[in-house]
């Protein structure tokens, strides 16, 4: 079985212009299956984001290799970077970052664009990845129209609208409260686990990544945890 | 890839999201290609109004004149000398080429009929004359060629002079007293307008030139020779031959200045031409600063636009937008400002140039080359300020886009 994500002796240095270069990432070994559901944990300045914009190819490492689904991506042109996230990936943020003015599922359309699906097959799939998400019924809503928990839950069909190898998490609860944050949850594990859906999330709540299966601990720029655990299971 | 369509209908959705700041946005290429349009909507009518002048002056009109003569080392002007005669119009007549020749003597007067008086200009011509100018009759006839020999007494009035001598009432069979000599009306010009100069053509008395000559000039010369050739392709060679003539009948040899100068329409319309291109030539500086100043406009708000939209922009790129697409999403969108003001400008201009031919009378007409070169110049005004923001846009690092607050 192919790796979605294999990554050796990964680093990342910012060169800075007083000469003390800040090093983002010290040689991170990864690897993540098919299937898997991880969440990346660790402080603010851990590393854990830097590692995550990487693995979902907006930006570049230092050294190191990355193969994303068998395919060696630090050898890739942006615009072969691009096309590869319009198929494979589907990004998750913490503000939705949905368009404004711009009905749920025409910004679910969004990423098929990009992928160039001709029109009547991208509605098809959008209608098809907010049913699975429960909100079929709010297809023609604007986002200002829309609950947060929505909005994130409508951010979360654009991801797995192309059917991607991996979706890329950055913190998704980190602007719900409570109850919108186990909702939203509750759905990465059911698209995991129904769909086999490979999550990776990035958070710094314990509670959060307590959803997930592995746990990925980053600090000061290496790994120093990774353990596989039952996870949490929403009330 | 992402198709044009695609493209165009993201910008649209883009721009209409904002309907307010886009139109004031095309504010500036509307006013720009509006005032474009009527300028040069006025200008073409000026040129057609100024080709119907001269081609009302006469058909294939060739125009002799007295020229200048050299008294004691003085030259006098064009005109200066009365060199031409009644003889040299008849032999003119004779030349190959030559449909019809009217001498036309003019003598400055003041016009008498009843309480009124009026100064004017009686000029002697002769029946060929209203051929030559291609002007006839409203009322009454013109005085034939007998009339012509017999030196009659009769005049045909313009339409000026029947408005200040007889209010607009017909005055035919009416008596008019010109430097004292009775002649009887006997006809009306139909009204002709100002000439391509701007003098009133119907501010005349027409009487036969052999009364003019005897009963008021006293003498043989005339003023002008108006000579109609058979085709507009024969006035060259009539010029050339009504030269050599000429020359031959008032013995100038070789070397030596002509007394007389020839001259055609086409000269005439030459300089209006001139005229023209220099119309032109402002125009085309007028619309250069406007779109120049509109483009500006577009640039600014494109920068403000894509600042405002700096996470909008990581997120396409995020979902997998190739930085091209980023770039033609923005020049398009600055494109379709600048050709939508572009034609909000034309739509404008037309009424403009519509309401100004209704209420100042004056002929306006749109070319339509006109209308393409605007549009194609606001789309190209669009591509040049659009591309320095859509540029910016494309590069924009993903990463601190998606961050940007």
């Amino acid at each position: 079985m192919t790796p979605v994500v294999e990554v050796r002796s990964l680093t990342k240095i910012y060169p800075l212009d007083g000469g003390d270069d800040v090093v983002a990432l010290r040689g991170v070994d990864l690897t993540i299956d098919p299937g898997e559901f991880v969440a990346v944990m660790g402080p603010s300045g851990s590393g854990k984001s830097t590692f995550m914009h990487i693995v979902g190819f907006l930006d570049r490492a230092t050294s190191g290799s990355y193969r994303f689904a068998g395919t060696d991506v630090l050898g890739l042109d942006k615009d072969a970077l691009a096309d590869l996230r319009s198929r494979s990936l589907g990004f998750v943020f913490q503000a939705y970052n949905l368009l404004a003015r711009t009905t749920a599922v025409e910004n679910v359309e969004l990423p098929m664009v990009y992928a160039g699906v001709p029109a009547a097959e991208r509605h098809r799939a959008a209608m098809e990845a907010l049913d699975a998400v429960g909100l079929a019924k709010f297809a023609h809503h604007l986002p200002n129209q829309l609950s947060g928990g929505q909005q994130q839950r409508v951010a979360i069909a654009r991801s797995i609208v192309n059917q991607p190898h991996l979706i890329l998490a950055d913190e998704p609860t980190g602007a719900l409260d409570t109850a919108s944050s186990e909702d939203v949850m509750a759905l990465f594990q059911r698209l995991n686990r129904e769909r086999g859906m490979t999550v990776m999330l990035v958070t710094h709540e314990p509670d959060v990544a307590a959803h997930a299966r592995r746990r990925v601990s980053f600090r000061d720029g290496s790994i120093v945890s990774d353990t596989l655990a039952a996870e949490k299971v929403p009330a | 890839m992402i198709g044009l369509m695609q493209t165009l209908r993201l910008a649209l959705t883009a721009l209409v999201r904002n309907k307010s700041r886009s139109l004031l946005t095309m504010l500036g290429v509307v006013i720009g290609v509006a005032a474009v349009i009527v300028t040069v909507a006025i200008g073409t009518g000026a040129k057609s109004s100024v080709a119907d002048q001269i081609n009302g002056l006469g058909s294939n009109l060739v125009v002799v004149l007295p020229g200048s003569v050299q008294t004691a080392g003085a030259r006098s002007g064009s005109g200066g000398a009365s060199t031409l005669t009644v003889a040299d119009g008849l032999a003119i007549a004779k030349l190959p080429g030559v449909a019809s020749v009217s001498p036309s003597v003019n003598v400055r007067s003041q016009i008498v009929a009843g309480g009124q008086n009026w100064q004017t200009t009686a000029t002697g011509v002769a029946p060929s004359y209203t051929f030559v100018r291609t002007w006839t009759t409203s009322s009454g006839r013109f005085f034939t060629q007998a009339e012509t020999q017999d030196a009659a007494k009769v005049a045909v009035l313009g339409q000026t002079v029947v408005q200040q001598l007889f209010g607009g009432t017909d005055p035919v069979g009416r008596t008019v007293l010109v430097k004292g000599v009775p002649f009887t009306v006997i006809g009306t010009m139909a009204a002709k307008g100002q000439s391509g100069t701007g003098q009133d053509q119907d501010d005349t008395v027409l009487i036969p030139y052999t009364s003019a000559l005897q009963r008021l000039t006293g003498g043989t010369t005339i003023g002008t020779l108006m000579v109609s050739a058979t085709d507009a392709a024969h006035i060259e060679g009539v010029q050339s031959e009504i030269t050599a003539l000429l020359e031959q009948r008032h013995g100038i040899v070789a070397g030596q200045p002509d007394d007389f100068s020839v001259r055609n329409l086409a000269d005439i319309a030459s300089a209006a031409s001139a005229t023209a291109s220099i119309l032109g030539l402002l125009l085309a500086a007028v619309a250069a600063v406007s779109l120049i100043v509109g483009g500006i406009g577009i640039m600014n708000i494109m920068l403000v636009s894509v600042t405002e939209r700096t996470r909008e922009i990581g997120l396409r790129v995020a979902l997998g937008a190739r930085s091209a697409a980023i770039l033609r999403q923005f020049l398009i969108e600055a494109v379709v400002l600048s050709t939508g003001g572009g034609a909000i400008g034309v739509v404008l201009g037309v009424a403009g140039a519509a309401s100004i031919a209704l209420f100042a009378h004056w002929p306006a007409s749109v070319p339509l080359t006109a209308v393409l070169l605007a549009l194609a110049f606001s789309a190209a005004v669009g591509v040049f300020f659009g591309y320095w923001p859509a540029r910016k846009a494309a590069a924009l690092d993903p990463i601190r886009a998606l961050r940007f607050e």
